[in-house]
């Protein structure tokens, strides 16, 4: 595949519930800067694949590297300390905070700074920087003191993606980052996507064929817990078994 | 800023100077409003910032007082008044904080009351603290040369510490660790997804709160000259969720103001009737239904939300 040494490496990932098999002995292969897009029918288990990768599952066998090192098993602040970060499916913020203080605290979260029982929070540039940075990059620099929670849905979107964002991932994982969103808002999130640094390695879980084809250098597609098809977007797109589970009745 | 650093500071010698112009009476309520209402600041940091309903912050409430109380027999001095108080409450915290915030919730709350109720009942019984009867005859430490049994210098010593504890807690809950406190209250599972080691933040803010509560225990052995094992009991670490829920969470001096409320309406209450508990609970229920945001909710409602 490529010549670097993935970024992020699993291998045999298996994870059950129950008696289901959510995923099932899923390997994948992350290149440094690639932006891969995560495909596949409901219940699929993308968002397993994920909860698995930060730490919020434990898998019930398989291995996961990321960097060269290994982090199955780490709790999830351990692997975003690692330079992971994520966004969730179903919008996960500090409704009450401000929108400013949403992404001022992501992008505090290296730790330096947050056991300073006296001091102030202005003391510390580089998050409040940080913040108001990732607030321009998505979209919601007039709206810094607004409540989290009295943002528009499509806001919220954005700023869910924009929290994952300020903490300066290596690499990040998005899940669904524009479901829901009119056509414009996907539009705007798409060209932010491509806008960023190539070297956050991206990995995005996405149902709008639109976004992937525009985005995703490689497309994994999943289908009950297994990896169906690998390859370009127009190579999956091509792959009639794609066809029949995932993009015919999507499309 | 400037208008409410005058305001605060007006407070203070205004407190200062209540017994010039005081009867003893009001002086000793005034006291006790100045002790409970740093126990009830204390929580408000758990309750009010990190979202944590601890049900046992009687534990070092008590711890605090008794160890005022056998130190001072020993020797009046300010470690004896207020180092070893505060240092054994914060070991205290530590272990309890240790195991209580492994669980969250209603197993928080049943954790802590179970520590605290232990030190009940620990109290109670063994001789060398007193059993039910506690320990009395407490004297008051010397400080810096000042003595503590001049009631003068005694009220003027006890202003001027509520005033510090107060100020240490504003500046925490202003910190970074601060709006760490507050991220977890507002949702801890993100906190944790950005990077936090949640357990390790809620630990720290649990032990504070346990330290202060440790000093105001031992103020409160100081201004009653004794303690007994009621200072463990839930009923104390419920009077101070009452307070900080009558005064409004998440604010500082709503713990204040609501260790005022409680006091004065106690008082003024058991002196005309019996009904004292009664009258309490009507008032809680009348507080959670109408002004949720206890007292100081109700005063912003009414003044209109500062920016
Ligand atoms: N915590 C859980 N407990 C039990 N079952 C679960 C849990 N999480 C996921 N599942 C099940 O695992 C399967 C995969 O779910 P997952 O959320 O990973 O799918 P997905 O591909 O993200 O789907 P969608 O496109 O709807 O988001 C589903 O059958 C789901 O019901
Ligand atoms: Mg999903």
């Amino acid at each position: 595949m490529t010549l670097a040494s993935p970024v992020l490496l699993i291998e045999g990932l298996t994870r059950y519930f129950g008696a289901l098999s959510a995923l099932n002995g899923v390997s994948l292969m992350i290149a440094p800067r690639e932006r891969r897009a995560i495909i596949g029918p409901n219940g699929a288990g993308k968002t397993t694949l994920f909860n698995l990768i930060t730490g919020h599952l434990a898998p019930s066998t398989g291995r996961i590297r990321f960097d060269g090192a290994p982090i199955t098993g780490l709790p999830p602040h351990a692997v975003a300390r690692r330079g992971i970060s994520r966004s969730f499916q179903r919008t996960n913020l500090f409704p009450k905070l401000s929108m400013l203080e949403n992404l001022r605290l992501a992008a505090a979260a290296d730790g330096r700074g947050s056991y300073d029982l006296f001091g102030s929070i202005e003391r510390y540039r580089a998050p409040l920087d940080r913040a108001r940075a990732v607030a321009e990059s998505v979209g919601l620099l007039g709206r810094l003191e607004e409540v989290a929670g009295r943002l528009s849905y499509g806001e919220q979107r954005q700023l869910e993606v924009g929290v994952a964002l300020a903490t300066s991932p290596k690499l990040l994982l998005l899940d669904e980052p524009t479901a829901g969103m009119s056509p414009e808002e996907t539009q705007r999130m798409t060209r932010m996507l491509e806008g960023l640094p190539r070297e956050v390695t991206l990995l995005i879980i996405e149902h709008d064929m639109d976004v992937v084809s525009s985005l995703a250098d490689r497309v994994t597609v999943l289908h009950y817990g297994e990896v169906l098809a690998e390859g370009t977007f127009d190579e999956v797109k091509a792959d009639p078994r794609v066809y029949e589970v995932y993009l015919g009745g999507a499309g | 800023m400037i208008v409410r650093l005058l305001g605060v500071g007006a407070l203070v010698a205004a407190a200062a100077v209540f017994p010039a112009v005081a009867g003893a009476y009001p002086v000793k309520l005034l006291q006790e409003i100045l002790v409970w209402g740093v126990f009830a600041m204390s929580l408000d940091l758990l309750l009010g910032y990190a979202g944590m309903v601890s049900f046992g912050h009687s534990a070092f409430f008590g711890i605090g007082g008794y160890v005022a109380a056998l130190a001072l027999k020993q020797s009046p001095h300010a470690l004896s008044a207020l180092v070893l108080p505060a240092l054994v409450a914060a070991l205290a915290a530590l272990v309890i904080g240790f195991f209580s915030i492994r669980v969250s919730g209603v197993y928080f709350i049943m954790l802590t009351l179970a520590f605290s109720q232990m030190f009940y009942a620990y109290a109670f019984q063994v001789a060398w603290l007193g059993a039910e009867d506690g320990i009395i005859g407490v004297p008051r430490p010397r400080l810096l040369g000042l003595d503590l049994a001049n009631r003068t210098v005694f009220h003027l010593y006890l202003v001027v510490l509520v005033a510090l504890a107060a100020l240490v807690l504003w500046r925490v809950v202003r910190s970074p660790f601060g709006h760490v406190l507050r991220g977890i209250q507002e949702n801890e599972g993100r906190m944790e997804a950005v990077g936090y080691a949640v357990q390790r933040y809620k630990l720290l803010a649990f032990v504070i709160a346990g330290t202060v509560a440790g000093v105001a225990g031992s103020l409160y052995t100081q201004f009653v000259g004794s303690i007994t094992p009621d200072a463990f009991f839930w009923t104390t670490s419920g009077e101070a969720l009452l307070m900080v829920i009558i005064g409004g969470t998440g604010t500082l001096w709503g713990a204040v103001l609501g260790a005022a409320a409680f006091i004065l309406l106690q008082s003024l209450v058991s002196s005309y009737t019996e009904r004292w508990m009664l009258i309490l609970g009507l008032t809680f229920i009348l507080f959670v239904l109408f002004a949720p945001g206890g007292i100081v909710g109700a005063l912003r409602g009414r003044v209109g939300r500062r920016a």
